[in-house]
């Protein structure tokens, strides 16, 4: 990222909620096989990769995911956009109940489906390496319009790609031509063939260079503002989230530890977390200042802690932290912690 | 938004059309290597020689040693590049014991191996492609059931195999039939018995290829399963598949000779290039030599050039290699 990491100014006209998520859980079965079960006398074992988590976007409006690996961001991702099933909560998309996406299929989901798309992390695995270019960045629209022509949608797809930033001579080529960067603008073409109203971006500059990142990052500003486009955006980069973000969630093991609007969360986190996120972050000013460094590490979320998760490496647990599970509590500046310390006013 | 994409079409970028298919293989990998090594291009000649004279043996071969009324039973047993002085009949490489031209024998013998080698391979490739393919994509107890047949079947080697299914498949049916049915018990055995390494192959690729992202995106559009296997997931597992393929043809063609040697394969009066072997090998120690040496240098010409074309496709198609 480059030295300019202001907050990014909001664009989204506060309108209305385009996605609720409430109370959304998916538990995944990582018991050893039956027959080991029997033998060795072990256990069914669930990991709770999402337990809990509620937020809501307005049209227009991007909100971050943040928090280290294995917090369960990327799995509320694929939560959104009907890869897995939900074990529990509800999804509401633009007024529609979609919590049963994951079972829908084909075109009977297509109506639904047509209004999102998703940008995943590795430009490296997300073009299918057999298919030119051209027919990769087709798929969606030869799925959605079977009706449209192949001249027309050879135009649109030439169009697609000079709106990235590459040219409609890149059609005819095949993804291993491209770098990392290009690739990451190929699939953003595809995300964007059909117009969607929604993005879903699963750490889309994480396997990226630093100098690359920026010119995908504003990439996508560019087209949100184009097109009013509403993103939730995945990462564990708090440089890149601070200059794509209006508001950020973040995670730990599979819980929201605190939503804010991206600014107050930048100036003033409520949550110890946050606070130990924030602190790792390098900054202009900082230089030359001790860091603090994020103590401990994330628990097996397989057997996480009693009560809030986060206890074991929080500075500030008490008997309390142990035994209860903290709540999302809405807070007088617009934030939401799930903090009893923050709760009971024993941290600012 | 839809209205904000026509607007700003002003200068529309033109994408030129698709290069054809022709002109996609042209530009391959597969053909810049083939052009590159000698060898690579002599054993695929002498592959293409050789599936050209199986093909054509009827125009090619003087006689057609299947049928008893053209062989010359007066003969018999003369050496190569002779011309009989009863009938006036060459024989290129001699004859066998009935007078059978070896020459004959072998384009009409390469037939059989030929034929059977390619249907064995495709009735394996296809059943363990399909079997993996299920395997892989849907997991759970569809994957466990097909993968531990899959392991006990790897438990005996394919030889025995082949065997073990041609006895029972001979033991249900009368043995008048036996002779006609010779070819399709032939590649049913052979096939059955090799299907397990196209499956292993598959499914290992499919699970890779399966959380690939890529299927991922095709997913979240919501293309159907169907759709996601067939346009995605197949042509990327093609590879491993096409060079087992390969690889396997020539083991096939060395399966039906060493079944047809062993007796149990294609029968005298329609001999294979094995049964050829096994009725020459009778005569290697009274002199007649070229009865069992021909058929089996045929044979050993035909699998070595196979091999080769197959060891260049997995160097050619297996990256981890390059």
């Amino acid at each position: 990222m480059c030295a300019d990491t202001a907050v990014k100014k909001s664009t989204a006209a506060q309108g209305e909620i385009l996605l609720e998520a409430q109370d959304l859980a998916r538990y995944f079965d990582v018991s050893k096989p039956w027959l080991n079960r029997v033998i060795e006398r072990s256990e069914r074992l669930t990991l709770k990769a999402v337990d809990g988590v509620g937020f809501s976007i307005r049209r227009g409006e991007t909100l971050s995911l943040v928090g280290e690996s294995g917090c369960g961001k990327s799995t509320v991702a694929r939560l959104v956009v009907g890869l897995y099933g939900l074990t529990r909560g509800k999804l509401v998309f633009d007024g529609e109940d979609i919590s049963d996406l994951a079972s829908r299929t084909g075109r009977q989901a297509a109506s639904v489906r047509k209004r999102f798309q998703m940008i995943f992390q590795d430009p490296y695995a997300s073009l299918n390496p057999l298919w030119r270019v051209g027919t990769i960045i087709g798929e969606p629209l030869r799925f959605f319009r079977p009706e449209m022509s192949s001249a027309d949608r050879r135009r649109r797809v030439g169009e697609l790609l000079e709106q990235v930033g590459l040219s409609a001579m890149d059609a005819n080529r095949y993804p291993h031509e491209f770098s990392g960067g290009q690739r990451q603008r190929i699939s953003i073409a595809r995300a964007l063939a059909n117009e969607p109203e929604f993005m879903i971006c699963d750490e889309p500059t994480s396997a990226l260079d630093v100098s690359v990142q920026a010119q995908i990052l504003n990439l996508m500003r560019d087209l949100q503002d184009e097109y009013g486009l509403t993103y939730l955006f995945i990462s564990h980069d708090m440089a890149v989230v601070k200059h794509m973000s209006d508001r950020i969630a973040v995670m730990y093991l599979g819980r929201i530890a605190e939503i804010a609007p991206a600014d107050q969360l930048f100036e003033n986190p409520h949550h110890p977390y946050s606070k130990m996120l924030l602190a790792a972050v390098p900054s202009l000013e900082g230089v030359g200042k001790e860091r603090t460094v994020i103590q401990g590490e994330v628990p097996n979320p397989v057997h996480p802690p009693t009560g809030c998760a986060f206890h074991p490496r929080c500075p500030h647990a008490n008997e309390r932290c142990k035994a209860e599970i903290p709540r999302l509590i809405a807070r007088s500046d617009g934030s939401e912690v799930a903090c009893h310390g923050v709760e009971e006013g024993r941290l600012p | 938004m839809s209205q904000n994409v026509q607007t700003r079409d002003s200068a529309a970028p033109v994408v030129p059309p698709k290069p054809s298919k022709w002109r996609t293989f042209l530009d391959s990998d597969i053909v810049y290597s083939w052009k590159r090594q000698p060898v690579v291009i002599v054993a695929t000649l002498v592959t293409l020689i050789m599936f050209a004279a199986a093909l054509f043996a009827p125009w090619i071969a003087p006689q057609n040693p299947f049928d008893p009324r053209q062989l010359e039973l007066i003969d018999a047993f003369t050496p190569p590049m002779t011309t009989s002085d009863f009938t006036g009949n060459f024989y290129l490489l001699g004859s066998d014991s009935q007078g059978r031209d070896v020459f004959s024998a072998i384009l009409y013998g390469s037939r059989i191996s030929l034929l059977v080698g390619f249907a064995a391979v495709i009735f394996a490739l296809v059943m363990g492609t399909a079997l993996g393919l299920l395997a892989g994509f849907r997991g759970g107890w569809r994957d466990a059931l097909i993968m531990r047949i899959a392991d006990v079947q790897l438990t005996f080697p394919s030889i025995l195999m082949a065997l073990l299914i041609f006895g029972v498949i001979r033991g249900f049916l009368p043995r008048s039939m036996h002779a006609e049915v010779a070819i399709i018990v032939l590649i049913i055995a052979i096939g059955l018995s090799d299907w397990v390494q196209y499956a292993r192959a598959v499914r290992g690729a499919t699970m890779v290829e399966k959380s690939k992202e890529y299927v991922q995106a095709a997913r979240v559009i919501g293309l159907p399963a169907r759709k996601i296997l067939f346009q995605h997931i197949l042509p990327n597992v093609m590879r491993p598949v096409l060079v087992i393929g390969t690889i396997g043809l020539a083991l096939a063609i060395i399966a039906e000779a060493t079944l047809s040697f062993l007796g149990v394969g294609m029968p005298a009066t329609q001999p294979s290039l094995g049964t050829l072997i096994r009725v020459g090998q009778d005569y290697m120690f009274s002199g007649e030599w070229w009865i069992l040496l021909f058929p089996g240098v045929a044979l050993l010409i035909l699998a070595l050039s196979v091999n080769l074309l197959g060891d260049w496709l997995r160097d050619v198609l297996n990256p981890k290699l390059r």
